[in-house]
C-alpha cells in the first residue's frame, strides 16, 4: 500500500513540477533544447553498459540463490548435483542473452557528423534512443528472469533431495522462467533492427 | 506481508542462510518414519533396536557403543547426534540466525538450572546431575548452581552472567529456593523467555515472524493449560497463577483470565473449547479423560512442526529440527523401555508418529 502511494507520487512529481515551472514563466524551450542536446552515443553507451550490467547482475543473483541451496541439500543427497546444474545453466544464459545483444547493439554506433549548432541529426539521434531502448528492455528482463529461474531453482533442489520424482515438474516451472529473458532478446533486437546512425532521411 | 517484503526475504536470504537452510532439511530427511517406528515396535531385544538404528541416520554414533546395551546409552547417543547436528549449524551460522538458534535453547537452559537446583536441594552428587543436563542447554558455570543457598546468590553469582539474566525480576530474586517456589521460579522464566523470543520473531518479522508466531502461541498456550492442570488444588493463588501465563497467544488475554480460576479438568475443558483449534484436539479426549492430553497435545505440535517445511525462506525449519528430533529421542526412549521391560503391548500408546 505504502509502495503504491510512493510510486503515484514518484510518478506525478514530475508533471505537476513542470506545471509549475510553466506558471512561473520559466523558460521551458531552453530546457528541451538541453535535453535534445544530450549526445545520441551518450543514450548507446547507456544503454549498451545496462545491457550487459543488468544481465549479469540478474545471472549472479540467480545462480547464488540456486547455488547455496543445492551445496546445502547435495551433503545429504549427493545424486542432485548433475541434475541441478541445470538450473546454474539457465541462470547463466541469461547472462549470455546480455552479452549477445549488447554486441549486436555496440555493432549499430558509427560516427556521424553533428550539425552546426550541435545537435545530431534524426536518424542519429532515433539510433541512440533505440539502443537505449533496446539494451533497457533487454536487461530489465533479463534481471528479473534471473531472479526468478534462482528461486526456482533453489526450491527445485531441496524438492529433487528429498523427492526425485519432482525435479521434472517443477523444471517445467523453470523453462517458463527462463523464457522471460529471451522475451527481453526478441524484443530488444527488434528495437534497435532499425537503428542506423548514418541512415539517409 | 507486503510485495516488497515478500520479494526481498525470497531473494536475500540465501545469502546467509540459504546452506544452513538446505543442511537441515537434509537432516530432516533422516528421520525416522512410521516404517521405521513399526520395525522398531518388532524389536524382541536393545540389541536388535541397536542394529536398527545402525542402519538409520544414528549408524556413526551407535556403531561404538558395546554390549550390553541400556535404554540410557541408546537415548545418550541418539542425543549426541542431535547436539552435534546443532553445534554444526549453530557454527555456521551468521546473524539474526545465530541469536534465534540460541534463543531455541534457552528452554533447556531453563531446565538445566531447575534440575541442578532441585538436586542440591535433595543433596544429590553435582557431577551426577551434570550429566542428567539437557547438552543443548549447557553453559559454563552451570556446576557452580550447587554452591547457591537462596535465589538471590544463585542470580548474583551464576545467572546474571548467562543469557537467562533479563529473565529474573526484582520479585524473582528475593525468595528462598524450595520447591515450590523452584516451580514457580522456573516457570516465571520460561513465560519471561516465551514472551522475549516471541519479540525476537516478530522483530525479525516476515515469514520467520510467521511461522514461529504461530508456534510460539501453541507453546504459551500449552504451558498455561500445563500450568493450570498441575496448580488445580495447590497453594498456589489465582493471581500468581496468571501471572505465569505468557502474554501471548491465543488464550490472552480472555482464555487466560478464565483459566486462572478454573478448579478441575472439565471447567478447564470448557475454556479450551471456545478457542476453535483448541476444540478440535479436545474433541479427540473423551469425556472426563485427562490421561492421553499430553499425547494429542505432542501430537498437535508434530503436525504444526512439520508444516513449517512447507515454506522456504525462514527460521522455523531449524526450531522445528530440533523438536522433530527431541520428539523422536522421546519415542525410542519410549519404545526402548517397553522392550526393555518387557511390555511390547503397550508400546503403541507412546509414540507420537512423525511422518
Amino acid at each position: 500500500m505504502k509502495a503504491l502511494m510512493l510510486g503515484t507520487a514518484a510518478l506525478l512529481w514530475l508533471p505537476s513540477f513542470l506545471l509549475l515551472l510553466y506558471l512561473l514563466q520559466v523558460d521551458l524551450n531552453y530546457l528541451f533544447f538541453l535535453f535534445k542536446n544530450i549526445s545520441p552515443y551518450f543514450w548507446s553507451a547507456l544503454g549498451i553498459s545496462l545491457c550487459v550490467g543488468l544481465s549479469v547482475v540478474g545471472a549472479a543473483w540467480g545462480i547464488f540463490i540456486t547455488g547455496s541451496s543445492l551445496v546445502g541439500a547435495a551433503i545429504r543427497e549427493p545424486r542432485i548435483t548433475s541434475k541441478n546444474l541445470i538450473s546454474i545453466i539457465f541462470c547463466e544464459a541469461v547472462a549470455i542473452y546480455g552479452v549477445i545483444v549488447a554486441i549486436i547493439l555496440q555493432t549499430k554506433v558509427e560516427a556521424v557528423k553533428p550539425n552546426e549548432d550541435g545537435s545530431f541529426g534524426l536518424a542519429a539521434a532515433n539510433a541512440g534512443y533505440a539502443i537505449l531502448g533496446a539494451g533497457s528492455v533487454t536487461g530489465w528482463a533479463n534481471l528479473a528472469c534471473g531472479l526468478s529461474v534462482g528461486i526456482v531453482g533453489s526450491s527445485a533442489a531441496l524438492s529433487d533431495a528429498a523427492n526425485s520424482t519432482l525435479f521434472v515438474k517443477i523444471l517445467v516451472v523453470e523453462i517458463f522462467a527462463s523464457a522471460l529473458g529471451l522475451f527481453g532478446v526478441i524484443i530488444g533486437i527488434i528495437m534497435a533492427g532499425n537503428a542506423s546512425f548514418t541512415a539517409q532521411s | 506481508m507486503s510485495f516488497g517484503e515478500d520479494t526481498s526475504e525470497m531473494c536475500l536470504f540465501n545469502v546467509k542462510d540459504g546452506f544452513l537452510e538446505a543442511v537441515v532439511r537434509g537432516y530432516k530427511l533422516g528421520l525416522l518414519s512410521t516404517a521405521d517406528y513399526n520395525n522398531l515396535c518388532q524389536c524382541e531385544t536393545l540389541e536388535d533396536i541397536k542394529l536398527y538404528l545402525t542402519g538409520t541416520d544414528y549408524g556413526p554414533y551407535l556403531a561404538n557403543e558395546a554390549s550390553p546395551m541400556h535404554t540410557t546409552t541408546l537415548v545418550d547417543c541418539c542425543t549426541r547426534k542431535l547436539v552435534a547436528d546443532w553445534k554444526y549449524m549453530r557454527e555456521n551460522a551468521g546473524e539474526p540466525m545465530g541469536r534465534f538458534l540460541d534463543y531455541c535453547t534457552y528452554g533447556h537452559m531453563i531446565d538445566n538450572v531447575v534440575l541442578i537446583v532441585t538436586g542440591t536441594l535433595h543433596e544429590r552428587d553435582v557431577q551426577e546431575l551434570l550429566d542428567k543436563c539437557n547438552p543443548l542447554g549447557m553453559f559454563d558455570a552451570i556446576a557452580s548452581l550447587a554452591v547457591a543457598q537462596n535465589m538471590r546468590d544463585l542470580y548474583r553469582l551464576v545467572l546474571v552472567d548467562t543469557p537467562l539474566a533479563p529473565y529474573f525480576s526484582e520479585n524473582l530474586t528475593s525468595e528462598d529456593l524450595d520447591e515450590m517456589n523452584i516451580e514457580v521460579m522456573r516457570n516465571t522464566l520460561y513465560k519471561a523467555y516465551l514472551d522475549d523470543f516471541s519479540s525476537f520473531v516478530h522483530g525479525v518479522g516476515g515469514t520467520t515472524g510467521a511461522v514461529m508466531g504461530e508456534m510460539l502461541s501453541f507453546e504459551a498456550d500449552r504451558r498455561a493449560l500445563n500450568i493450570t492442570l498441575n496448580s488445580i488444588g495447590t497453594e498456589l493463588t489465582r493471581d500468581d497463577r496468571r501471572k505465569l501465563y505468557a502474554n501471548f497467544g491465543l488464550l490472552y488475554p480472555h482464555g487466560q483470565a478464565e483459566l486462572a480460576v478454573a478448579e478441575d479438568f472439565d471447567q478447564i475443558r470448557s475454556v479450551m473449547e471456545k478457542c476453535p483449534p483448541y476444540q478440535a484436539i479436545f474433541s479427540r479426549l473423551g469425556l472426563g479423560e485427562s490421561q492421553m492430553l499430553d499425547k494429542i497435545l505432542y501430537e498437535e505440535e508434530v503436525r504444526q512442526l512439520i508444516n513449517t517445511y512447507e515454506q522456504q525462506f525462514h527460521y522455523g525449519v531449524f526450531y522445528a529440527y530440533m523438536r522433530l528430533r527431541e520428539q523422536e529421542i522421546r519415542n525410542v526412549m519410549w519404545i526402548a523401555e517397553c522392550v526393555a521391560q518387557d511390555q511390547k503391548n503397550r508400546v503403541q500408546d507412546g509414540i507420537v508418529f512423525t511422518f
